[in-house]
This record gives structure tokens, sequence and C-alpha cells, in this order.
């Protein structure tokens, strides 16, 4: 304290307040109980004293007259707008009754908890989820587009997640001299650096660049840093697959991959069965009587000779041998009859033979030589990044684009290796909000987890994380099908504005329900139709922790605002009031067991506010797959089924999707459905990041509102001249779905045949109660984008990949 | 005082009017087609407390400036600088304008790529 | 490949469009223009240039420039023209216009030009040549500079600008000049021009030397947000501020009391009767009636005025500057007087700052703080622009702030407002105060001009004909009717012309129409006759507007296209048979001859600065008895000093005394007009890329400002449903035109600024150029020119603005 009454308090910034996935060090001026200022932390390692001007605004957004102070309790009409103040037992106690009234007549599978992006709440939702009893806990995002999807194909690929290294794990960052300046750093589909994705500081990318890294740029738009990349490929919207694919055919005509490393570290030896209508990997079982299907095949050239490859210890067989990396093989199956296979190899080359950069040209809008270019830079570059962002989530063949671009840093070694592509973990293996299947504060019986919604429509669904796939979740609200859905449980998450395709529909739903609970800090469009509001908390206001990658860090309770409670208080409350003998008590009793695997207690963690973890950790690089710092047997390899990375993907052969990656054209594109296309002669893209906000919130904040009035349409200049639209006019974006007005930015960033629209917009400052909504409907641009699109695998929905016309507005 | 090679404009936004002379002056002496330059005129109007507000104009070199080096090699100054109407615009050596600008407030000191 | 040579030449007209001034050296290859650039050893611009003069290479070789005579062969107005050679032209012109003259009387043509144009001298050549008084500059109320021109010379005799050592070698290092403390800046914003023939640049050079500036003007211009003091005045009320400037500095006895006995009239007395001057001829039998009266105090008697020896009837007089006199005239009847000094006070008394914040909306407070700064300060100047002209009432508004720079004793001082001739007296042809080389041949041949007998300064100081009449007798052909018209580097549909639709129709009413000019513009489209006139580069001429005396060095030529002066000069030979001159460079030699130089010897030195007590050089000049033709001290005045009550106003039944009146449409003359055109529409305001109507076709200056734009206040525009770059309607009783709205706290919320000159030589789908459809003249009206014929309400109408809705549904435009 000093002697002025200005406290400084260091704490760790996540989701309410800047709304962002967090990770950056702060110091929190206070004085009287109140935060008089936000600064960044200069002795933390990940922001090093920076800060956005989202956190720069916290004085505004947590004294704000709007935000949401005491519980409220919905009276009038749903959407009227009509809410009366009570007191949180009231509240604590209406809910109880409620939802264990839903939870008698109709089972707790019936009640959806529903909540937004990255959040740090992500665990104490699925704790009150599962508390309650219910295993459909959900993130609304059609075909949950938004990092599960690469997530999930990450880990059927290679056994775990991997991030670009921008030196994170070290202290001394940059200067750390096993760290090692990427040569080039590839930004495929991601606007930095206006956001910080993925647990990621989007600003890391200018200290690389002020480093000497040179930036390969794929993006419709010309972002800022695509104006200043060696390389910037503008390709269509949706076509990334077919891009990396090019990049591949590329690598391995001209030999531009680590053949040593494929060899070593891949399923690229292993047989599959190419004599049947579907192609399969040969299993042990399928050759000898007593063989494990979980056993693959390979051939020994020496012997000629077909020798299995031990899953569980990590070794073929036969010892020393040096599988055929390719060819066509005719083998005796078990049951006496033939087969021929080929190597995992061979396939794939022959598939990647196909993507010639001419007929990926076709495809993607960018010229052959650039192809072949982009590759050579990205594959000879040593070492080579490769960051990815949203857009390879947000199209329906999320799978094989994020599988394909996956590949690359497979392909070309960089693979947990310095300034390459570092496996990412949970710091000290501390899990807080699962990102992967298990690892929830509680479990659920396995015959109500046999209810989430979705699992049974999809592998992907079913054996990765614990998601219900929203798209089935709003159809089975109509459907009533299996069982009925009565009740939703929405925790900082705005379906009608931001998160929700076809946000009328959800709405709908919504009003459907008997029984809705919304925890925000604003009034919004979502809340406004719900009928018991909770006031949560910024995160100066609570107690969490953080082990999103690196670091493992203590987010402080600082200050308390009016009656605002914290998403964890008010989980655990209602936990212990929907499951008898709930096993904690207290939200710190909670933190100790979670912080178990770092030997710690959460005041430990307080008193230091981060820590990295120590070398030859699991949850720090490097090349932890040689020194088998990766597999639970401690075993040199990955955690797949094979324990190799899986080019041949066995999950995706399980789950009956293609193994191996391929294009697939968006289900509305000029070329899909060129008719729909003379309509709709532009393709319309969504989503592109903007400072000031995150998604659909900060519309209430001056600082950050000043920045930017109005929604936008990003226009060509060439285009808006077509459509006799000057910029700053109101322009109408519509489909066949719907149609918004909004405000045209004219601009040659954007591709004269694309045109980009901003997303998570209404108006705090307009009627709230239905039909306006905050003036939701006029500016939401979800509402041409529709839902139950989602990818074969239930992941990825087309939400930059939409047909538009555009038009002046009239008046 | 040591000279360093590297050379820059000092730029006086506080007299800049906004006249485009700078900017018409590339154009001539490297025939760009229109819009392209090599500075651009920049106008800006901030806002002031009690509702007042103030206009400037920044004269903002391009990716495309190269400070005129066939001129000044030949000892004239960059086309821009050497038609400014206001004289706001100094080409010179970045040491010495880094000392004009202490002398001179509300000026911008940039060197080229 | 010839090797490239640089010519050194002078800008005026043609080219960059401006009032010119500027030293350039033109780069010259195979001739062909390669480059321009600032001549560094020109006092002028001392190696500056201007946008539009840069961009010159693409202006002379632009690819739409006339090369050829056209001949019209469809209807007025419409895209059928033919070429024809320059003797078929000339011939036809010949054959048309003698036979007008021969039907119909010389002063049934009218010769028409555009602003500050070098071609003056040459029109009034070829009008007078023809022998039609009538040389018009066709903007309504002739309001640009010239009303000012002549409101100074009403009250003081000459002109006078600022002084940026313009005149002295060395310019401002010159130990005679001395910067100005103080210059107030009023309705003029620099961004683009060089007004008056002023280099606008001047200022910020002062401003670097220490000047503090005040800023009249109702937009946040580039001054106005560097000066000591911003007055955001209402448009239109800049009288009631000089007014009340005036009002404080008589107040607070801030004038300068010797420059107010010696050199002003404030001792004459002014009868109560008949508010008009006590002359001697009121008193004596043959007394003269250019003698005047006052009171000796010393003496206790009156004494006479004597205007011819320019001395009073007594030695060592002590005239009264104030006092009621009760006096008996010639006729017996005693009447009472008072001094011009009163008088005047009178006419300020009633400005206090606190009525003068009503009127204006410029604070109290500020005015008086300006007002203060400004009389203090010494030296300090004051320069205006053509805001000042643009008003109907504009005599009295000169006058009054003519008496600003007066009574501070800052009137040809070194940096104060100076008096200013045509260098060495070369004066070319008639502009106001000056009789030039080129004239008419007798003054009979004046009687039949436009405008002359209606209104006083046109009978005295103006030789044009009164535009607004001009257009008036198109139609009613009374007292003669107008056939033809002879119209030079002039664009009435989109620039000049107010209320363009009736400019139509008058040119579809002549019977023959000459156009002269270097593109095919809207205008030229009524003409029967075109003539592809030449940019500065490709002519010779000469030029002593102010200073320096200057050539105009001819660099190139470009096939098919002559200059003004050879176009006129051919044509005058023909119309005249005792046409004075054999060759162009005699009428050069002969205009320059004041000079002591020809033209190929002034050419050798480029230009040059009229020598130490020389008429057209500062300073005192009015104490040295520089000024009068009987070197006598004094001004050229009828009464031989700066009038506070101006003789001849009184002589044309105008106020003698300065007043504000509020112009014809605002808030306050027309709250009926107002209730439906609830915002002021100001328009005009310059912009860098282009000079008025010109330039819309060079690449490099119209990517620069490449759409109309109306400058709307962000207030202003929430209210309307406006945002920033969306087309918008601005519209009156008058009638509409559409801009791009510029969203800027620019303008003040109560103003919408509209730019002017708009048409679109892309636009070719239309023969007119689209030119009423962006056209802010279509709003304002003809023929509300103030009482002496002089001034126009530009700056100050009233308008309202919508988002245009017109037309563009799903794509389709």
């Amino acid at each position: 304290m000093k002697d002025d009454g200005i406290k400084i308090i260091k704490t760790t910034t996540w989701s309410p307040g800047p709304g962002c996935h967090g990770g950056c060090g702060i110091l929190v001026h206070v004085k009287d109980n109140k935060v008089i200022k936000v600064e960044g932390d200069p002795d933390h390692p990940w922001n090093q004293g920076r800060l956005c001007s989202r956190c720069l605004s916290m004085t505004q957004y947590m004294y704000h007259k709007d935000r949401l102070k005491k519980p409220l309790k919905r009276v009038g009409e749903r959407g009227q707008g009509k809410f009366e103040e009570i007191s949180w037992d009231e509240a604590f106690d209406l809910i109880e009754q409620k939802m264990k009234k839903i939870r008698d007549d109709h089972g707790p599978e019936s009640v959806i908890f529903h909540q937004g992006t990255g959040r740090d709440i992500g665990g104490w939702i699925s704790m009150l989820a599962y508390a309650y009893g219910s295993p459909n806990w959900m993130f609304g995002l059609s075909g949950i587009s938004c990092y599960t999807p690469r997530l999930m194909m990450m880990s059927i690929t290679q056994g775990d997640f991997a991030v670009v290294d921008a030196s994170q794990w070290h202290e001394k960052r940059y200067d750390d001299p096993e760290y090692e300046i990427p040569e080039t750093v590839t930004i495929w589909g991601q606007n930095l650096p206006a956001t910080c994705p993925d647990g990621f500081f989007g600003h890391w990318y200018i200290d690389l660049m002020k480093r000497g890294t040179e930036v390969l740029v794929i993006d419709p738009r010309c972002t800022w840093i695509a104006s200043r990349a060696k390389l910037w490929l503008q390709l269509r919207p949706g076509t990334d697959a077919a891009l990396a694919l090019g990049f591949i055919h590329v690598m391995i005509k001209e030999d531009l991959i680590n053949m040593e490393f494929i060899e070593k570290w891949t399923n690229s030896p292993f047989l599959v069965r190419v004599d049947q209508e579907k192609q399969a990997l040969l299993k042990e079982s399928d050759l000898v009587a007593n063989g494990l299907a979980t056993n693959f095949i390979a051939h020994d050239p020496v012997s000629d000779s077909f020798v299995a490859w031990d899953s569980d210890e990590q070794i073929y067989k036969k010892r020393d041998i040096q599988p055929s990396m390719e060819g066509v093989f005719d083998i005796t199956l078990v049951d006496g009859s033939k087969a021929r296979a080929k190597t995992v190899w061979t396939l794939y080359k022959e598939n990647a033979e196909q993507y010639t950069p001419e007929k990926v040209s076709k495809i993607t809008w960018v010229a052959p030589d650039k192809i072949k270019k982009a590759a050579r830079i990205y594959a000879k570059s040593h070492p080579s990044a490769l960051h990815w962002g949203l857009p390879i989530d947000t199209i329906p063949s999320t799978v094989p684009t994020s599988q394909a671009i996956n590949h690359l840093w497979c392909l070309t070694g960089n693979l947990d290796n310095p300034g390459g592509n570092a496996i990412a973990r949970y710091a000290y293996d501390v899990v807080t909000y699962p990102y992967h299947t298990g690892g929830a504060i509680l479990s659920l019986p396995p015959d109500v987890m046999e209810k989430r919604i979705g699992m049974h429509d999809y592998g992907a669904i079913k054996d990765f994380r614990a998601w219900a796939q929203p798209d089935k979740v709003l159809e089975q609200i109509f459907s009533d099908k299996p069982y009925p859905i009565k009740g939703m449980w929405i925790q900082t998450a705005n379906p009608i504005a931001c998160t929700g395709m076809d946000p009328k529909k959800w709405r709908d739903a919504i009003k459907k329900l008997d029984f809705t609970v919304c925890v925000d800090l604003f009034m919004t469009p979502t809340a406004m139709l719900c009928d018991v509001i909770l006031p949560a908390a910024t995160f100066l206001e609570k107690d969490s922790l953080k082990a999103w990658w690196v670091p493992l860090q203590a987010i402080k309770k600082v200050v308390e605002v009016e009656e605002c409670k914290s998403d964890i208080e008010i989980n655990l409350e209602l936990s212990k009031r929907f499951m008898k003998d709930f096993p904690y008590d207290t939200v710190p009793e909670l933190f100790d067991s979670l912080l178990k695997p770092a030997g710690m207690t959460y005041q430990d963690l307080c008193d230091k506010t981060w820590m990295i973890p120590p070398k030859g950790h699991p949850s720090k690089p490097y090349f932890r797959y040689e020194k088998g710092l990766l597999r639970q047997d401690k075993k040199p390899g990955f955690r797949t089924p094979s324990g190799k990375i899986e080019l041949y993907s066995s999950w995706l052969e399980k789950w009956e999707l293609e193994p191996l990656p391929y294009h697939e054209e968006p289900p509305y594109s000029p070329v899909s459905t060129p008719d729909l296309f003379k309509e709709y002669p532009l393709i319309l893209s969504t989503g592109r990041r903007m400072g000031p906000f995150f998604h659909s919130e900060h519309r209430q904040i001056p600082w950050l509102r000043e920045q930017q009035r109005d929604p936008v349409l990003e226009i060509h200049p060439d285009t808006a001249l077509k459509y006799g639209i000057a910029h700053g006019e109101k322009v109408c974006v519509e489909n066949w779905l719907g149609k918004i007005t909004v405000k045209a930015l004219v601009t040659p960033v954007i591709h004269p045949d694309i045109v980009m629209a901003e997303h998570g917009w209404w108006f705090p400052e307009k009627e709230g109660k239905e039909p306006e909504l905050f003036g939701v409907w006029d500016v939401n641009v979800n509402q041409l984008i529709p839902m139950g699109h989602e990818g074969k695998a239930g992941l990825g929905a087309p939400i930059k990949t939409m047909l538009c016309k555009i038009y002046k507005a009239k008046g | 005082m040591a000279k360093s090679n590297k050379k820059g404009l000092l730029i006086d936004y506080e007299y800049c009017t906004g006249c485009f002379s700078c900017t018409v002056a590339c154009c001539q002496e490297y025939g760009w087609e229109a819009p392209l330059t090599g500075i651009r005129v920049m106008e800006i109007v901030q806002d002031l407390p009690k509702d007042k507000a103030y206009l400037t104009f920044l004269p903002f070199p391009t990716e495309l400036c190269v400070l005129c080096a066939k001129r000044t090699q030949k000892g004239l100054a960059p086309a821009c600088v050497k038609h400014c109407m206001a004289n706001c615009l100094t080409y010179g050596d970045l040491r010495d304008l880094a000392l004009e600008l202490e002398k001179k407030p509300r000026m911008v000191l940039w060197s080229p790529r | 490949m010839g090797k490239t040579t640089i010519v050194k030449t002078t800008t005026w007209s043609a080219g960059p469009g401006c009032h010119g001034g500027c030293g350039v050296l033109a780069h010259i290859k195979d001739n062909k223009l390669v480059k321009i650039e600032g001549d560094p050893d020109h006092p002028w611009n001392q190696g500056r240039l201007c946008a539009r003069a840069l961009a010159m290479t693409q202006y002379i070789d632009h690819q739409d420039r006339l090369k050829s005579p056209l001949k019209r062969v469809g209807k007025r107005g419409e895209d059928q023209f033919e070429e024809i050679s320059w003797d078929e032209a000339f011939d036809i012109i010949e054959e048309r216009m003698k036979s007008i003259r021969d039907d119909f009387g010389p002063e049934s043509m009218i010769f028409s030009m555009g602003t500050g144009r070098d071609i003056g001298p040459w029109i009034c050549m070829l009008a007078y040549a023809f022998g039609s008084p009538n040389v018009m500059f066709a903007l309504s109320g002739n309001a640009c500079y010239s009303p000012r021109i002549a409101a100074l010379d009403t009250v003081q005799g000459d002109y006078c600008v600022f002084d940026a050592a313009q005149w002295l070698p060395g310019r401002y290092d010159n130990p005679e000049y001395k910067v100005p403390e103080c210059m107030i800046i009023w309705g003029y914003n620099i961004s683009a021009t060089c007004p008056d023939n002023l280099f606008g640049h001047w200022i910020i050079d002062l401003m670097k030397k220490g000047t503090k500036i005040i800023t009249i003007d109702p937009r946040l211009s580039f001054f106005a947000s560097r000066s000591k003091y911003w007055l955001q005045i209402r448009p239109g009320t800049d009288a009631a501020l000089a007014l009340g400037f005036l009002h404080v500095i008589i107040k607070e006895k801030l004038y300068d009391k010797n420059f107010l006995e010696t050199f002003t009239d404030a001792p004459r007395l002014v009868r109560n009767d008949t508010g008009k001057l006590l002359r001697e001829s009121d008193l004596v039998k043959g007394g003269s009636t250019d003698n005047f009266v006052a009171f000796d105090i010393q003496k206790n008697t009156f004494i006479i005025w004597n205007t011819l020896n320019q001395e009073y009837s007594i030695d060592n007089a002590t005239p009264s500057l104030t006092g009621v006199f009760k006096i008996t005239l010639l006729n017996g009847n005693t009447i009472s007087c008072i001094t011009v000094w009163d008088k005047f006070q009178e006419s300020c008394v009633a400005y206090t700052p606190e009525k003068v914040e009503k009127i204006t909306l410029v604070p109290a407070l500020d005015i008086e703080k300006a007002a203060r700064f400004y009389a203090k300060a010494k030296p300090a100047s004051i320069h205006w622009g053509v805001p000042i002209d643009m008003t109907p009432e504009i005599t009295p508004l000169c006058h009054a702030i003519a008496a600003l720079w007066a009574l501070t004793g800052n009137l040809d001082v070194p940096g104060g407002n100076v008096f200013t001739r045509s260098a060495f007296n070369a004066v070319a042809y008639a502009l106001p105060g000056a009789e030039g080389v080129i004239k008419l041949k007798d003054q009979a041949q004046d009687k039949t001009r436009i405008g002359k007998d209606e209104y006083g300064p046109f009978n005295k100081f103006i030789w044009r004909c009164q535009t607004d009449k001009v257009i008036e007798q198109i139609f009613s052909e009374k007292p003669y009717p107008v056939k033809g018209l002879w119209m030079q580097t002039c664009n009435p549909l989109s620039g000049i012309g107010l209320d363009p639709k009736l400019w139509q129709k008058a040119l579809e009413k002549l019977d023959f129409i000459v156009g002269v000019d270097l593109f095919m513009t809207p205008s030229l489209r009524y003409a029967d006759i075109i003539l592809p006139a030449a940019t500065f580069l490709e002519k010779d001429g000469v030029r002593s507007w102010w200073v320096p005396l200057q050539t105009i060095n001819k660099a190139v030529t470009v096939e098919g296209c002559r200059p003004d002066v050879e176009i006129n000069f051919e044509l005058s030979q023909r119309f005249d048979p005792d046409f004075k001159w054999e060759t162009i460079h005699d009428l050069f030699d002969e205009i320059l001859e004041p000079s002591g130089m020809s033209f190929d010897e002034l050419a050798k030195k480029g230009w040059a600065l009229p020598p130490e007590n020389h008429a057209s050089r500062p300073y005192f000049r009015h104490e040295k008895g520089l000024l009068r033709s009987d070197g006598k001290p004094g001004f050229v005045t009828p009464s031989g000093k700066f009038e506070l009550f101006s003789t001849l106003r009184e002589e044309w039944n105008l106020e003698p005394v300065p007043y504000f009146k509020e112009p014809p449409f605002t808030p306050v003359s027309r709250p009926d007009l107002f209730k439906d055109y609830p915002l002021i529409l100001s328009t005009g305001r310059r912009s860098p890329a282009f000079f008025h109507a010109e330039h819309r076709n060079i690449p490099w200056l119209r990517t620069l400002d490449p759409d109309p734009v109306v400058e709307i206040h962000p207030d202003t525009a929430k209210k309307n449903n406006i945002s920033n770059g969306e087309w918008v309607v601005v519209e009156n009783w008058m009638g509409n035109a559409r801009f791009k709205a510029k969203v800027t706290k620019i303008v003040p919320p109560w103003m919408v600024m509209a730019t002017h000159g708009w048409w679109f030589p892309e636009k070719k789908d239309d023969p007119l150029f689209h030119t009423f459809e962006s056209n802010i003249n279509m709003l304002i009206p003809m023929n509300e020119q103030g009482k002496d014929g002089l001034g126009t309400p530009v700056k100050h109408l009233l308008c309202r603005i919508r988002k245009e809705t017109k037309g563009v549904e799903h794509g389709e435009i």
C-alpha cells in the first residue's frame, strides 16, 4: 500500500472485462476498494507490460451504469423487458426449485448448459451441468466451429495440440538460448494483430517480425500483416484444404519434406487395404489368429515379410527393420483370403498427386506460381511455424482442412521444435477448462453420458471432448426427439447477437423452453428473453485460475462491484444444491484440488501469480516425442492409437470419414450452387475481428465504441462502383435467409468478389424489449447464415462462405 | 556532430496547409498514375474539449517514397520538399533533423524503408 | 532526340488557372513539356509551386484538349461540332459579328470572361476594336475583387493589400520591412489559393516569423486552428463585426489621432438638415462645391478646405474634430452641423460587442479581445477574401474595414496594408482607378455600357458592364437588344453563372456565340464557333498586376492551339481598320513603356521591381505626396483625404458612412424561408486541386478531390440521418444539387458548405457533362446585387439537406 492509499495488485486477464481468452499480466490500481487504473505488468513474460484497448477500458466497463448489479426475475411476458430485482437467496431458491422440477419431470438431460467462446467458466459450467446431472454442456456456435475442430484434428493426428512457438514457454522469452526465431511464420486466416486467439498473444508476431521473422499470409483480405508479408495468397474463402494439399503436392514433388522424420514418426509405412470398396488400415488381427486390432502392419523389404507394429510396446515385432515406405503388396489374410495393400505413404502421395498447383489455382483463385512459391517458402524455412485461425473451423470441411494444414508441420518436422509448432499442454497438466476428452471436475455415469445430444450422430462428437452438438440441440428443442428439452442455463453467452446462426430460430427456441437462466454482466438481447438473470463479475472481481497452455496463472479477486458474483461462486453454490455430497465446499478447496498436479495450493499460486513449467516437464517443449514425455507409458512417440503421427487417420477411418485430407466445396459457393450464385453474386464472409470489441461485447463502452460507431460491410471499390454504393452509405446485405442493413466500408483491402460483414452487432443504447431487442435484427449478419449445415464430423459450419447480394439501402 | 548517412524527412505538420503540392510534385517526378503517389496528405480533424476541434494536415510518405535518391545525389531537394508551399518539409541527415526537432515541437521525423 | 532546355517564365491563368505570378522553370524537350518546377531565384514563390502548376504536363498534352477550331452543326447544347480551319473560323466570326454590328450596333455584342484572367486586356482590346463597351465579368454583382477595389478607391483613392515585402529586394530580410505583429485573415482559406495577386503562403512565412493571426471565418480553416483569436462569424454579418471592432477601438481610444486629424475628413461638417456635407457653395456666393467646411477651435471660426490646393483657408488651422455648430447659409437659413468624426462615431456607437454578438454569433468578449489586439499591434495588417465581395452591401463593409487599418495607422506602413498599383504604373487596360493603354476610342462609345447609368461605381471606377443587368437585358431587349456573345475562358453553366438554368436560356436566345477555351465545357456546347486557346506556357505576355513587373515567355507550341492574345489581335485588326498596333510586341512595348523597358529587355530580366520613391512602391506615399498627380500629400479621393464620410457615396445618393444590413436570405431576414430551409448554405470554399470549374479532367488533381462534397457538422448529419460519404441532396426554393456528405466539425452545426464549379468531363453520355447535377449555383439567384450594383449573396443562402434516395436499388444504378 503506497501512502497515497493506492494499492497495486498483480493479476491475470481472462473473459469478462476484456472478454478475450486472456493471459495478460496486469497491475490493478485500487483505491478505496475501487479500481482506478489498469496497467500491463512489465515483469510478466506474456505481454511484457503491453495491454489492449479493451483491458485499458476496464474502469469504464466495471463501473458502467448499465451493468447488471442485482439478480433479476422476469415479471412480464418473455421479451417484454419487465424484470424485478430479487435477492441472491431468492434467485438461488427459485432456480433450484424450477430446475429440480424439470429434473424430476423430464430428467436432467433436458436442461442445456450453454456457454460462450473461450470463457474462463468452461470448467465451472460443466461442473454445474454434471452436478445437476445433465450431459448437455454446449458451446452454441454451429458445428462448434471455434477451435474444437482444430483441437480434435490435432489430437487424433498427433495426439496433442500444437501452437506456434513464440518462446512463451521461456521466462526470458526470445532471449532464451533454447529458443530459435522462426525463419518464417505462416499466418493462415487470422487478422492479427486485432486479436489474441487460442491462448496466444497476437502481437508476439510483431515481436518476431522485428527480430527477422518473415511472414507468409493466407487470407482473402489484405490484412495489416498481409501488407507486410513476404508473400500474400488471397484465397477464396473455404478452399483452404485445396491450398494446403497444393502445398503438400509441391513439397513432395520438389522433395521439400523431412523424410527422415516422416519415416520415423508417422504411420506412413503402415499398410492399408485397397482391394475393398472401403480402404482400411491392416491390423495384426487381420493377419494372425491372436493378433490385436490395435496393432498395425508394415512391410519389411529385407525379409519381404509383413511385420506388426506393437502399439503398446511402440516397436515392430521384428527387431531393427526399415519398413517399406512405398509399394503395393498382396497379402494372405488369417482367413486365407487374399488382400492387396499399399503403404500409407503411397496412398498419401497418390492423394497429393491430384492437387497440382494448376488445379488448386482453379479452386482457390491463387496463381499456380504463388502456390509453388509459398510452399517453398514454408518448407525451406527453418524453423518454420504455422499459425492458423478460426476460418479453419468455420467451414463444414473443417476436418480435412485442418488435417491437411496439420500435416504441413508434420511433413516438415516442424513439430515441438524451437520456433516451430510446439506441442501445447495445460501448464503443469492443471486442467481448469477441458479442451480434450475427460478432465472435467465431475463425471457422469455412462448411461447418462449416453444421452449427450449429437454423440450418436457423430463419432467425433462422441469420442472427442464432451460437448453437446449445438445444431442437433436446436433441432431437438423443436422436435422433442429423442427427449424433450425444457430448460437452458446460459452463462456469458449471447446466441441472439453472436454465437447463434439463424438467430431468430434461437430466439424461438429460448422462448419455447419452460425455464431459462442467463448469467451475464450486461443486459443483452439474449438475457432479455430469460426468466432469471444473474449478475456476474469481471475477472477483477473473482478468484480463478488459468492453465491454458502457459503460464499457470492466478486470477485474483481485487474488488467487489455491487452484488455481482463470480461465475464459480454462482456455480458452486448451485452445484451444492443440485448434488448431494458435492465434493467441494469452498472455491479455494476446489482450486487446491485442481492444482494438485502442480504440487501447490491456490494460495501458493496467488503468491507467485504466474509460473512457467520447469525444463523436462511434460508441459514444456521441446522434442518431447523423442524424450518420451508425451505418452502415459513414458515411451517415445505420440498419444495416438498407434503412437505415431497418423497421416492416415485411424480415428477418421473408425468414424467412417475419409482418413486422408481432401478438398470439399463449401455448401454454398459459385461452384457448388451456381444458380444461387447468379442471384447472389458475392461471397459473404463474416467475423473479421474488430480491435475495440470482443465479439458481441463492448458496444456500450464509450472509449471503445468511439473507435467504431457502426457495423460495416467491407466492399471493394470496383464492386461498390458496380452497385452504385458510396463509402459510408447504408447498404443492404441480403440472401435467401435474411437481410441486414449496415454501413459500406469501401476498401481495396477486400477481394472484389467477396464482401466482409462484421458479426456480433447490437445496440445497447437502443430499445431492448421485443421486437427491437436492441436493434439486433437490423444488423446481425448471422441471419444470413443457416444452422444445421455442420460438417460430416458434426464440426464446422459455413460461416465465412455464404453468398449474398448487396444494394444501396432506401432512405 | 557526427553524420549518419541515413537521410530522412522532417515534417512540420503545424504549418502544413494541405495544399497537395508534395503529392503532385511526386506524381510529376515519377509519372505516377493517379492515385499512386509517394506522399499523401491526411486531413485530421482533432476533437478538443468543450466541443472544440483542431484541423491538422499531415503529409505522409507512402511505401513508394525513396526520398528522391536521384535528385538528392545531384544535390537537389526531393520534389515534395522543393515545392512545399508552406516549406514545412525538410530533407536531411536524420541526426541533424532530430536536432531541429528538439528546437521546434509539433513535427514528425520520418525515414524511408 | 533533342536535349532538354529550360525556359524561365511566369504563371497566369490557363494551366494552373490562377491569378498567377509564380516564377517557373519549364523543362522542354522536342517542343514538349517534360517537367515544370518552381524558380528558386524568383522572389515571388522562391521555388515553391502549387499542385495545379505541377500538374501542367498532364494538362498541356491532355487527350481532350481542343486542338482545332470547331463549328456547331447541330442544335445549341448538343454534341454536334465539326472541325474547321482557323481562317474559316475567323472569316465566319468576322462576317457574323460585323452583320450584328451593322444591324444592331456594336454594343449588342457582349464580351465575357472568367475570373482574374490574363486576357483582361486582350478581350477589352477586341471589344473596343469592335466598338462595344460591354466587357463582362460573368459573376452576378461582379462579385469578385472589383467591388473591393471600387470600394477602396471610393474611400481611400487606391487599393491596398497586406505587405509581405513583395515590393522589396531581399523580401523579408529587407531592413525597410517590418513583420506584422498581427494579421487579420478575414474570410480566406489558404490551402489552395493565391488570391488577388498575392501568394497565399506568404502568410505562412509571416506566421513562422512571429505574426499572430486573428481569423474571421465560419469554418475551422487552417488559420482558424492556428489563430490567437478565431471569430466564427455567421456568414454575411461581416459589416456588423467590423463596426463592432470600430466601436471598441473608438471607445477605448485605440486609434491613431494624428492620422485621424491629418489624413482623414474627420473635422469636416455635415449638415443635420440634409445629412450631406456642408460645402463652400452653401455659404458664399461663387463658393466651390468641391470645397468643404470645418470649424477652427483656436480662431473660433468656420474655415474652408480648398480641395484643389489641398489646404485650409487659413494657416495653421486647428479644425475641431467634434461639436455641434450652428451656421447661417447663403439662403439665410440657419442650420446645425456636426463633424464627420461625430457622424462616423454615431454609425459605430450602436454596435456594442453584445449587440454584435447577437448578429454575428461571435462572443462579445472575443470581439473586444480581437479588436484590442489588432489595434494595439504594430504593425498589423488585414487580408480579406472574396466573401467580402459576395454580399450585397459590400461597399459599406469595405468602408468599415478600411477605417480599421486607416484609424489604427496601418495604411501604407511597413507590414501594414500598403497601397498597391500596377508595377511601374504600366497599365494594360482599364482597371478600377486606372487608365490603361487599351481603351475605348472615345467616351461616346461608353454611353451604351450596361449598368453604367444605374450604378455610381460603374460610372466612376468599374469599366465593365453589370452582369445581372446584361442577363436581364438579353431577355428584355431594353434599351437595346443583345445579339451576340464572345465567351473567352469562361464557363457560366458550370462555374461563374449563378442560376445556371437562366444562363442556359440566355445562351439559347442569342444569335451568335463564340467560345474560346482549352477544353470542351458545358458552356461551349452553346457556341457557334469554338476556338482552341493556349496555356501560359504557349504564349508571350506581360504582367504588371501589382508586383513584380513580369513577362510571360512562350516555351512550347501545341499544334492547333493559339494564345488568346493572338486570336484577339487578329480579329481586332479585322474589326478596326485603324487598329493601332502592327504586332503584338508593339502592343506589349507600349504597355511597358512607363518602365522604360521593352518586352525583350524585360523578358531578359524576367521580372523587375519598381525603384524606391516610385509611386508604385511603398511606403508612406500619402505623406510623401507620391499618390496624387499634383504631387501633394494625401489621397486620390475627391477631397484628397481618407473619407470616413464618402463624398462619392453622397453623390450617388448612397449612405456615406458604413452600416450593416442583414443580407436578403438569412434566418433573420427571412424567418419564413428559414422554417423550411433551416441551414445556412455557404459555397465556394477552395480546393487545392481545382481552380473553380477547371481541372476536373486532370487525373493527378481529380484524385485529390474526386467528388463534389458538402461539409456537414456531425450533429447536423445525425439529425438528418446522413452519414459520412453518403450522397445527399442540398435543396432550396431555387433548386437542388447532389453532393457527397463530408461529415466534419470544420463547419458549424448551423451551416453547410458546398463546393462549387462541379461538372463531370468524364461523363460523356451528356453533352452538358451533367453540369446541373452537382452545381450549387442552382440554389443561388441572380439579380440580388447591392444598391451600387456590386455584391451578391453567394455565401449566405438557406437550404435543407436530405439523404439521396433516388434510383439505386438491387444493384441497378
